[in-house]
């Protein structure tokens, strides 16, 4: 069953029917393997190069430079245990943006931990923004890797990736960026940004799941995770995914032709959600960097009230949200994002996240402002906590209760 | 990810709100964990006439606060302290697992709610200790 209204699209998106349609030749018609010489399978590897073409050409690649992966995170891991194992002569130190997604983080704890490798992560201030000094501030000799996200996920604020890949060029280290969120939506240009190694997965902009790419500069070595018959000219063994190959390209192609478009229906859009929810809502506050922003993120932070409630409510009255509240998460701790810019656990655990997408409405943008004050209010009167009870509420030391006990599950991101 | 009756519990709680000139209350949680429980109860005679709750917390902790209401309704003091936190996961025909530590405190509130009561009436205490024990966390170690 579907939501009416899908309010949800930084965690997926939907494939276009133009890209599932032209995806599908690749099953029922054109299934040659590339690797075989004869022609079922050479005219194959034809429309894989071409796409991979059309990939690279939508970043200012060169084709040689794009490697398909099986998703973003498989790009994140390439990159980054892929560059750590080949400069490990160099160095072991990663320095690792604190906003990370999971793809990023858990690779290099798993590097820490494995490895010999020590990371140090950097946070940025309350808006998301990272100040590049902090990158320049924790350079060591042995740095041999920076990696900084495009976009964060949650909160949608964009880095001054130029400044930061700056600094990493000058001091001879390799820039990583997970642009999962970026690709598709903002302008990205590799050469213009100065970027070593930049992550993209294809569900993000309307193409299939199952499918991402790394871009690899060239020159830049890095170790190889997944050996087989040599395709991706040896980066990434297994028969080439050519439906999900063909389908990233061709919803690339369309994701950068309507940036202009996305930017301003998006921000017009994510404006009248801002506007409305703090016109028509006490007790919230808006959460990142009001400019430096992906154009369809807005993510709100609700006094006295938990973050999964918000989104089970919403959800019964048809829209699709998501929120960073430690029980809407599996690992039962509030994000790491929210927690990373400063805020409380508190007032993570009354976030909530709503990411617009191409097809968004303002009639969708309404009702969700029409039905959101009833959900908030609901929950609040059935909350044991309000303006009265503050204190309580914002106590963060006492351990009300001798039966709740969560040693070291919380501010984990911070240690 | 919930049962029907869990969602049916979320989305049309019994008994929200604090009963005014409560013989007892229990609350139990902390905000920082996410889940924070307050239940008020009305007793006679060593009978629990009525129960209400206001909670802060997830699906699972708003359902298991409304269903205690519902169960313990007529209950003795004595039938009160039997209830456990696993019984009222299995009255809500289950919770998935991740919520089994953190929001299904309900019991407990129900048991400091109990010697609330009895204190005030000049009993001891009985529920001593909450039936809500920290197991173990055993992670599936990944390489």
């Amino acid at each position: 069953m579907k939501n009416k209204i899908y309010f949800d699209h930084s965690a997926t998106t939907p494939v276009l029917p133009e890209v599932a349609e032209e995806m599908n030749r690749y099953y029922i018609d054109e299934w040659g393997n590339p690797s075989s010489l004869y022609q079922t399978g050479q005219s194959v590897k034809i429309k894989v190069d071409e796409a991979r073409a059309k990939v690279a050409d939508a970043i200012g690649a060169d084709p040689k430079e794009i490697v398909f992966s099986g998703s973003g995170t498989e790009a994140d891991n390439y990159a980054i245990k892929g560059a750590y194992r080949a400069k490990l002569k160099k160095g072991n130190h990663i320095i690792c943006f604190g906003l990370e997604h999971p793809a990023v983080i858990e690779p290099c704890k798993y590097l820490e931990k494995k490895e010999g490798a020590e990371v140090t992560y950097v946070y940025p201030d309350k808006t998301g923004v990272l100040d590049s000094d902090a990158i320049e501030e924790a350079i060591t000799d042995k740095t041999i890797l920076i990696t900084v996200m495009m976009a964060n996920n949650v909160i949608g604020t964009i880095q001054p990736i130029k400044e930061i890949s700056k600094i990493a060029r000058d001091h001879k280290i390799t820039f990583h960026t997970d642009a999962v969120q970026a690709v598709g939506n903002i302008k990205v240009d590799v050469d213009e940004l100065g970027i070593d190694l930049l992550s993209m997965s294809a569900h993000k902009f309307h193409g299939p799941k199952g499918v991402g790419a790394l871009y690899v500069r060239k020159g830049m070595s890095l170790n190889t995770l997944i050996h087989g018959g040599s395709q991706e000219r040896g980066r990434r063994s297994g028969t080439e995914n050519v439906a999900g190959i063909i389908g990233l390209s061709r919803a690339l192609e369309i994701a950068n032709k309507e940036i202009d478009f996305k930017k301003e229906h998006l921000s017009r859009l994510r404006d009248r959600v801002v506007k409305g929810v703090l016109d028509n809502i006490p007790d919230v506050s808006y959460i990142g960097d009001t400019k430096k922003r992906l154009p369809g993120n807005a993510c709100f932070s609700f006094k006295y009230i938990e973050g999964e409630s918000l989104v089970l409510h919403l959800d019964m009255a048809g829209i699709a949200t998501s929120s960073g509240s430690a029980c809407s998460s599996k690992s039962l701790e509030p994000s790491h994002v929210l927690l990373g810019i400063g805020m409380s656990a508190v007032e993570a655990h009354g976030s909530l996240r709503v990411t617009l997408g191409r097809s968004s409405t303002e009639e969708e943008v309404d009702e969700f402002l029409e039905v959101l004050p009833g959900v908030v209010d609901r929950l609040r009167q059935m909350s044991p906590f309000n303006a009265e009870k503050e204190e309580e509420y914002l106590d963060e030391t006492e351990d009300h209760n001798i039966a709740h006990e969560h040693p070291d599950q919380h501010f984990s991101a911070e240690s | 990810m919930y049962s029907e009756k869990v969602m049916d519990h979320f989305s049309n709680p019994r008994n929200v709100g604090e009963i005014e000139d409560a013989d007892g209350v229990g609350q139990v949680g902390n905000p920082v964990c996410g889940d924070v429980m307050k239940l008020t109860i009305k007793v006679e005679k060593d009978q629990i006439l009525e129960a209400k709750f206001k909670t802060f917390g997830c699906g699972a902790a708003v359902a298991t606060s409304s269903i205690i209401t519902e169960i313990v309704k007529g209950k003795s003091i004595d039938e009160a302290l039997e209830i456990s936190n696993a019984a009222i996961a299995e009255a809500l025909d289950g919770l998935p697992p991740q919520k089994m530590h953190c929001s299904n405190l309900a019991a407990d509130a129900l048991h400091l709610a109990v010697d609330d009561y009895l204190v005030k009436n000049g009993m001891e205490p009985r529920a001593n200790k909450p039936s809500h024990e920290e197991e173990d966390h055993e992670e599936e170690q990944i390489d």
